[in-house]
């Protein structure tokens, strides 16, 4: 939803840009008389390039990959036909067909945009295309078809003309995203990683923009339709890498279940201590891929846990020394399984020392304060919150409040104490998804006798 | 995962070897090729009297530049491949150029776009070797002859095109373009059947499949190129350098997506091995056989890499047993139990969603391969014999024992395809251990 600060803001962002398009157009015209044979033509062309590149959808994840070509055909109405024009093809973005991802985030249920999203879509682009017109024209740049003899200043004065148009476009969208946030609907995302990739990809873009008002003296119209092909080919590569990442992600949560059916106990273990994980690193605002990174690695943090033998696993009276070294050495099993994954290095420490403690002693290496990785520390916090809400064949599952205290209990020996706030934070936010209660278990799978995990009941060692 | 359905054994008759499957030193032939080309070109340059040398030479540097950077920024497609889209945009163009602004047509000179090509992709190479990475020779070799031919075509028609609208010559240069990408393919295709014992009509296929798209933005950009340089000059290559860019960034990620995908089935597939409910490497020993058998055998891209995955996750439904089964050789339990197993595993993938095709091989492996109705799939017939050969053999690389193994296969020709273990038995003998 819109919040009523935002509204405020976009109907502002609104009526200035109409008030300044108008002036502009009061004091020079629609179009600079400049060399372009049927000005009209050309206008129509662009804002129809403007509005297919607006209205075909970016592909699923725009987290990290950004198709926005749309802003090569407002720059090439600068060159081409003056502000004017090309506050007038940004504004065809009132028009644009596109649908929203929803809110949840699933990529098949898209809705369609918003009148306020369409609004300020307008305002903003055409506002961002009037200034690069106008800085376009303030340095001097030619308008009009783009010819040799003056590139070097067109190119300078194009230059300037794309970066105060991609500056335009942040500051004002950065303005409404921070308005509509205030309100807390929104949760803030992790800080965008790739803010450089963005800016490049902008610029990049941007450069079409020349492309498409060089070729224009040649071809007319056809410019625009011949540049649309290197386009639509990097949108098919980008929607390629996201149908893939998606394939990815099910893949590798369909192969944790089925390491996760040995144990009937702890089935979905990983997966919420992955979303536990991704709470706490949202929270502290770890970067995009950091958060995809301790999302894999909370999932897979138990999978060594595999080469633990059954019967160790069922036991239900004090371990030996020895059967109490295997379960210590399920971190080490599980980094040699996914060691060879091309994982961020940080992921696999997270997997390896998810049982170091702030007080030293944990295992396997006995690590403590922040010598244990940050990955190590958000996934202890999260494993352990999931375990103790969890049913176990000793317990029952304790309540969400009950977990709670007893992960303050241990913050500062056992946890990160920030972290700790920072889930319960996250908590109060979000929620959480208690697992199913466990029924009576089935023949066929094994059970848990104790809990590695279980802050509350420490295994118990025989000492000899 | 994209791509067709696995054939039906019905289809099989066409899975025969053709008699250029072992075509050797393909490789070798090209490169030499390339290299009395590139010769024969710098000799032809020297000799031939260039008009106006002081715009001929600026030219020269600016594409021998972008061909350059193009190398360098090399891309790696799924499957192995080495792309350099950017250098193929920048020599292409180079050799269609025929309109500069302020300067008559032309006069395209075939020699010197061969000499600049190979000097711009030889320098891209050194940081490349530099860094200690392969120098991507055969790739390279790949493009000069397929710049070549389009530069000796294209004198041919360019006297013609000079004064011509502007339609025709786009149409001519659509077509030399794709011509381009065709020899490109071709040649590309040639080298990889003989790389990896695939048939040269398969590997044609393949290539086309994966380069279309990446073929099409080059020959996009390539016109571009050529009819922007009649407006801006050769400076307007600066400015297509970034949306270029933005491309080759998106099929970069998507090449390393698929590649991480691959290796984490990989690693996951080696859980069974960890939980000891098989012997060590034998995944990745069944997925190896299985892809050397299946690409013999005549199997597309897609498909080799749905087997590779299915091949992987054989024994994952074994995940699901009580205790493990002795050293984890599905080949000596009752069948019974081999199929309660396949069909616990494919659940396991199925819930993916995204693998169907994977899971239903994985689900018809403990289907023998006759007598069977419906009867199995090629990929699954495939699994079933490299998975008993692997059971028996192991880690071992001892003949006799290889030797025996497959003779007990050939015993059952009713459990295991006669053509499958035939073709099993070429590829054992050649495999190498080492790796694995």
């Amino acid at each position: 939803m819109v919040s009523r600060a935002a509204w405020v803001y976009i109907v502002l962002v609104a009526l200035i840009t109409a008030v300044l398009v108008f002036a502009v157009q009061q004091a020079t015209g629609f179009f600079y008389a400049g060399h372009v044979l049927n000005p009209w033509v050309a206008l129509a062309s662009l804002q129809a390039l403007f509005l297919l590149c607006d209205s075909v959808k970016s592909p699923a994840t725009s987290r990290q990959t950004v198709w926005s070509p749309s802003s090569a055909a407002t720059l090439a109405a600068v060159v081409l036909l003056g502000p004017v024009a090309a506050a007038l093809v940004g504004a065809t973005s009132l028009l644009s067909l596109r649908r929203q991802p929803a809110s949840d985030g699933d990529p098949a249920r898209r809705r369609r945009l918003r009148m306020a999203e369409r609004l300020f879509n307008g305002a903003m682009h055409a506002l961002s295309g009037l200034a690069a017109g106008e800085a376009y024209h303030l340095l001097r740049g030619p308008i009009g078809e783009p010819h040799q003899s003056e590139f070097e200043h067109l190119a300078l004065a194009f230059a300037a003309a794309a970066v105060v148009h991609v500056l335009a476009n942040h500051t004002l969208v950065w303005g409404v995203n921070r308005l509509n946030r205030s309100t807390g609907s929104a949760r803030p995302e992790g800080r965008e990683s790739s803010l450089l990739l963005l800016l490049t990809s902008d610029l990049g873009y941007a450069c079409l923009g020349l492309v498409i008002a060089s070729l224009w003296q040649i071809m007319g119209w056809f410019a625009t339709v011949i540049v649309l092909v290197p386009l639509f080919v990097a949108r098919w590569a980008m929607g390629q890498f996201a149908e893939q990442q998606r394939a990815y992600s099910a893949t590798m949560n369909a192969l944790c279940q089925a390491v996760e059916t040995k144990d009937y106990y702890t089935r979905g273990h990983g997966d919420r201590v992955s979303k536990g994980a991704v709470m706490i690193a949202r929270q502290i605002g770890m970067s995009s891929d950091r958060t995809d990174a301790i999302s894999f690695a909370g999932m897979l943090h138990d999978v060594g846990k595999l080469g633990v033998p059954t019967q160790v696993l069922q036991k239900t009276g004090p371990l030996t020394e020895d059967e109490f070294a295997t379960i210590q050495l399920h971190p080490m099993r599980g980094l040699e399984i996914v060691k060879e994954i091309g994982f961020l290095f940080e992921a696999l420490n997270g997997i390896l020392h998810h049982h170091e403690r702030i007080d030293g002693r944990g295992y396997p290496l006995g690590l403590a304060g922040h010598e244990i990785p940050e990955f190590a520390r958000v996934i202890a916090v999260a494993d352990a919150f999931d375990s103790m809400t969890s049913t176990r064949s000793y317990r029952e599952a304790k309540s969400r409040e009950e977990a709670v205290v007893e992960l303050r209990r241990g913050a500062g020996t056992q946890f990160d104490p920030l972290l700790v706030e920072a889930f319960i934070a996250a908590l109060g936010q979000d929620g959480w998804d208690l697992p199913r209660a466990a029924a009576r278990p089935p023949d066929l799978t094994t059970v848990t006798a104790q809990d590695h995990d279980d802050p509350t009941a420490p295994l118990q060692v025989i000492i000899p | 995962m994209t791509g067709g359905t696995l054939a039906e054994s019905g289809r099989r008759s066409q899975y025969r070897m053709a008699y250029w499957q072992n075509m050797d030193s393909g490789r070798l032939l090209l490169v030499g090729a390339a290299a009395m080309l590139a010769v024969a070109a710098f000799a032809a340059a020297a000799v031939t009297p260039i008009p106006d040398r002081k715009h001929a030479l600026e030219t020269a540097l600016t594409f021998g530049g972008f061909i350059a950077f193009g190398e360098l920024l090399r891309l790696r497609l799924p499957g192995g491949r080495e792309a350099a889209p950017i250098a193929m945009v920048g020599a292409m163009s180079y050799a269609l150029l025929l309109w500069l602004p302020g300067q008559p047509p032309l006069a395209t000179n075939p020699p010197l776009v061969i000499s600049v090509a190979a000097i711009g992709m030889a320098v891209g190479a050194l940081p490349h070797i530099a860094a200690g990475r392969p120098a991507g020779l055969t790739g390279m070799c790949t493009r000069l002859v397929a710049v070549s031919c389009v530069a000796f075509i294209f004198r041919q028609l360019a006297p013609s095109l000079a004064h011509a609208h502007w339609e025709l010559a786009f149409a001519v240069m659509v077509l030399l373009v794709a011509f381009g990408w065709l020899a490109d393919a071709v040649v590309t295709a040639l080298i990889r059947a003989d790389d990896v014992g695939a048939r040269f009509s398969v590997a044609m296929v393949d290539e086309m499949r994966l380069q279309w798209p990446l073929g099409l933005a080059v020959g996009a950009s390539v016109l571009i190129t050529v009819f922007g340089a009649r407006v801006m000059g050769s400076t307007e290559l600066l400015i297509f350098i970034g949306p270029l860019l933005v491309t080759q960034v998106a099929f970069r990620r998507y090449a390393a997506i698929r590649e991480t995908y691959l290796q984490t089935v990989r690693s996951l597939a080696g859980v069974t091995e960890v939980a000891g409910y098989v012997e060590a490497g034998h995944s990745l020993r069944v997925s190896w056989l299985a892809v050397a058998v299946g690409r013999r055998l005549g199997m597309p891209e897609p498909e080799l890499l749905a087997l590779e995955y299915a091949a992987l996750m054989h024994d994952i439904g074994q995940l699901s047993l009580r205790d493990p089964i002795p050293s984890g050789a599905t080949v000596l339990v009752a069948p019974q139990d081999q199929e309660q197993i396949a069909k616990l595993g494919a659940d396991v993938i199925r819930q993916a969603g995204v693998l169907d095709d994977v899971a239903n091989l994985v689900r018809r492996q403990a289907w023998p391969a006759h007598g069977h109705d419906p009867a199995p799939p090629l990929g699954s017939m495939i699994i079933r014999a490299a998975n008993a050969f692997d059971d028996m053999v192991g880690s071992s690389t001892d003949r006799d024992r290889s030797a025996a193994a497959l003779d007990r296969l050939r015993l059952q020709p009713t459990e295991y395809d006669a053509e499958v273990v035939a073709v099993l038995a070429d590829v054992a003998g050649r495999r190498v251990p080492s790796r694995l």
